[in-house]
């Protein structure tokens, strides 16, 4: 059986999306920023895509900017807001310490030059307390930046009250909402949000393009000089197909979204039930607050990268946080974030499903993850040494339900 | 691919895995902290390694690894088992990635500690200095 549970990293294109992309590979190659009518009709082509964009994040089209992915649009976001808040000499930044790399290499990029940057506890759930970002901002902070939903462990922020305590505090507010776009309920209006990234593979769209959001009055600077595309705040002609290709695939998402995370929950649930049945297993992130379809787990006494290259072997795509497969020597530091120490969190694993996964799939992933688990184990000298009590559990053997 | 298709074979089809009751020597190299532990077994006759089995927490290039060293030093005699180099192991295992090369000192240290072992306890002197441990230096850097 194969499986492909890797969804959090990136996602099979929709068909929808690859019709009206190649549709407009074939048909819309004009350059929107010549005055012709093949370009303007280009143009048309792009704003209409903006719109339908804005339309699903409750947004205006002016405040829609097309960059090359959430990596771009994170550090444009980042580096807008530390320039208007140094314009007033503020620079203070509050940020979490499990953010994606495109937001904490850039923060610590600006510490370097002498910014200060405050990074949150996402404490033992993995969510980020709205008390603590209101005690956390000073007169000099420029920006608050929390991601939306953990691309890791998939635990789901308050955003709308973090973006309630800037408003109040008046600082701007960033959300990396990579994850959650597409997946979740977004309204940038109701929830109270100043600049916000996505990008488009994460919802079966195409790589290479995303958007950054940035309200009305909130100046973005340009981190590519040249032409005077997107408002001279991104230089570069538009990637019309990948813009398209992005809207239907975002438009599709929006459509879907309900009757997707009702079927991606209930597998979600069943996925979380069959592995808490592996003893000494643990769920990282809070039990419920979470996107549909994003599980990690720890498995005491093994390593994580066998276990990603084992289940490989039986056809099934996952993901883990091991130092191993970071190309790092420390683990993930989002599972450090939690408090995990590290030798178990190189035993992690991500399972990330989406609708397109079925129950049968999901009952293969527990019997696989079952046999891989007990067969490294069998192989472990630290297994050995848990089982004849030379060294300390950290997890129960078994997680109650309620937790 | 990352690994090689000898790593891949070592990793999902390991040699001598396994614990040894009636081990003469016993070697514990790694930390769990920095992701990989290998504990090799040797059964010692006459001054020849005649059997050793392994067990590793750690990704496919540590298992593959320690799988390749127990290969090479079976039937050896010990003088020759600790001539194997880390390099010999990732050599013989098509190479290594960069990062992973420490999962071949790794293998070559668990050789070493497991004959340490087989030393002390029967009481055969040996240099200090040839069974020093470095692998683990870079986690505490």
């Amino acid at each position: 059986m194969f499986v492909y549970a890797d969804h959090a990293a990136t996602t099979e294109m929709s068909p929808v999306a690859i019709e009206k992309m190649t549709d407009a590979l074939k048909t819309v190659w004009g350059n929107p920023s010549s005055l012709h009518t093949v370009g303007q009709e280009a143009k048309v082509v792009l704003e209409k895509a903006r719109e339908e964009i804005a339309a699903v994040l409750g947004a205006e089209p002016r405040e829609i900017t097309f960059t090359s992915g959430g990596s771009e649009s994170d550090n444009q976001a980042i580096l807008s807001a530390v320039a208007l808040g140094a314009a007033k000499g503020k620079k203070h930044i509050v940020s979490t310490k499990f953010e994606h790399h495109a937001v904490l290499h850039t923060l610590q990029k600006l510490e370097k030059q002498g910014y200060e940057v405050t990074y949150l506890d996402v404490h033992q759930n993995g969510i980020v307390a709205a008390e603590d970002v209101a005690a956390a901002i000073r007169p000099d902070t420029a920006l608050v930046t929390v991601m939306f939903a953990n691309n890791e462990i998939g635990t789901i922020q308050p955003v709308r009250e973090i973006g309630a305590v800037c408003r109040q505090a008046g600082v701007l507010f960033h959300t990396d909402a990579v994850q959650a776009v597409g997946h979740l309920p977004i309204n940038v209006r109701d929830d109270n949000i100043d600049l916000l990234s996505l990008s488009a593979h994460k919802f079966h769209g195409p790589k290479g393009i995303g958007v950054l959001y940035a309200r009305r009055g909130v100046r973005l600077s340009s981190l590519i000089e040249g032409g005077a595309q997107e408002r001279g705040k991104r230089a570069g002609t538009e990637n019309i197909p990948a813009i398209v290709g992005m809207a239907a695939a975002l438009t599709e998402a929006a459509e879907n979204m309900e009757a997707n995370t009702a079927k991606v929950t209930a597998m979600r649930e069943k996925l979380i039930r069959g592995l808490r049945g592996i003893p000494y297993a643990h769920l990282n992130g809070d039990r419920t607050r979470r996107v549909p379809g994003t599980v990690n787990f720890c498995f005491e006494g093994i390593e994580g990268e066998s276990l990603l290259l084992l289940l490989d072997a039986k056809g099934i795509s996952a993901s883990s946080g091991s130092a191993c497969t970071s190309g790092s020597l420390d683990p993930s530091h989002v599972l450090l974030a939690l408090g995990l120490p590290h030798e178990v969190a190189h035993g992690s694993l991500r399972l990330s499903i989406d609708e397109t996964n079925t129950d049968a799939e999901v009952d293969y992933m527990i019997r696989s993850v079952e046999e891989v688990v007990s067969y490294l184990r069998r192989m472990s000298p630290v297994w050995e040494d848990l089982e004849n009590g030379k060294r300390k559990h950290f997890f129960a053997e078994y997680e109650s339900e309620e937790k | 691919m990352l690994y090689s298709e000898k790593v891949m074979d070592h990793f999902q089809n390991p040699r001598n895995v396994g614990k040894m009751d009636d081990a003469d020597g016993i070697g514990e190299v790694g930390n769990a902290k920095c992701g990989d532990i290998m504990k090799m077994y040797i059964k010692v006759s006459n001054g020849v390694i005649t059997d050793v089995k392994f067990n590793t927490f750690g990704c496919g290039s540590a298992i593959a690894s320690s799988s390749m060293a127990t290969e090479m030093i079976k039937g050896k005699p010990i003088d020759e088992a600790l001539q194997l180099t880390n390099k010999a192991v990732a050599e013989a295992l098509d190479g290594l990635p960069p990062h992973k090369m420490h999962c071949s000192v790794l293998a070559e240290e668990a050789v070493r500690a497991a004959v340490k072992d087989y030393y002390d306890k029967n009481g055969i002197a040996y240099n200090p200095e040839d069974f020093r441990e470095n692998s683990c230096a870079h986690c505490h850097e």
